[in-house]
């Protein structure tokens, strides 16, 4: 399953809310205002990290350079573009978008 | 006040009125139109004359920060228009120091020059004004 997050994880818990029901083997996309989750030297940069070991998380970075967050993200965090997007949702039989 | 102005006053001695507005910005730009309209806005109240003050605290910090590129987005970057408040004689600007050290954060990381103030201190600020609008 492919999961999309677009709240920043300041203003709501969807990132966290998420991030505790993504099973092993799954994937997140941090989309929107969901790439500030992306980001080093923040509350959630260890819960990322942690979650990391069992999904595979991506962060959409025409998102990222809009908000001047580029060179900010954890390692690890594959960065991709819309087509990258496009072959997420392929690759995946369900997608959840949390809100 | 006049039947013909619709109960707007109207005489002089009400036009030379100046309050203190303080613009609280708490919302990443882009995601939501807030950001956009609470600039709008403060520049209306430039067009008036009044004492503005913006504070930006919560995720209202990342509205400032420096090499916003939004073309991929194919939204207007409207992160230039801080630099020009200046030249409304807007030049009190407030960071608040713990929502942008949460952030990893420093104010090194601001296309403006503003100032970093604690939680208290914010609060006081607050306190002060004669209108406060929070977006």
């Amino acid at each position: 399953m492919l999961h999309t997050v677009n709240k920043s994880p300041f203003e709501r818990n969807t990132l966290d809310s998420c991030l505790t029901h993504a099973k092993k083997g799954s994937a997140i996309l941090l989309i929107e205002d969901g790439v500030y989750g992306a980001l080093k030297s923040t509350p959630y940069t260890d819960k990322v990290k942690a979650a990391m070991k069992n999904v595979a998380v991506y962060a959409l970075y025409p998102d990222i350079e809009a908000r001047g967050m580029q060179d900010r993200t954890i390692d690890g965090i594959k960065l991709v573009d819309y087509p990258g997007f496009v072959d997420l949702v392929a690759e995946h039989a369900t997608v959840q978008a949390w809100l | 006040m006049t039947e013909t102005t619709g109960g707007i006053d109207m005489d002089e001695d009400t036009s030379g009125v100046v309050k203190k507005f303080l613009y609280v910005n708490r919302k990443a730009p882009y995601g939501t139109i807030y950001a956009l309209e609470s600039l709008e806005v403060v520049l209306i109240a430039a067009a008036f004359d009044q004492d503005v003050s913006l504070a930006f605290l919560d995720d209202g910090v990342y509205q400032i920060v420096k090499g916003q590129h939004t073309k991929p987005i194919d939204v207007k970057n409207f992160s230039p228009t801080y630099r020009a408040l200046e030249g409304y004689d807007i030049e009190k600007l407030y960071v608040e120091k713990e929502s942008m050290e949460e952030r990893g954060l420093t104010d090194k990381d601001f296309l403006v020059p503003v100032q970093v103030v604690g939680r208290a201190e914010m609060a006081d600020l607050m306190e002060q004004q004669d209108v406060v609008l929070t977006f």
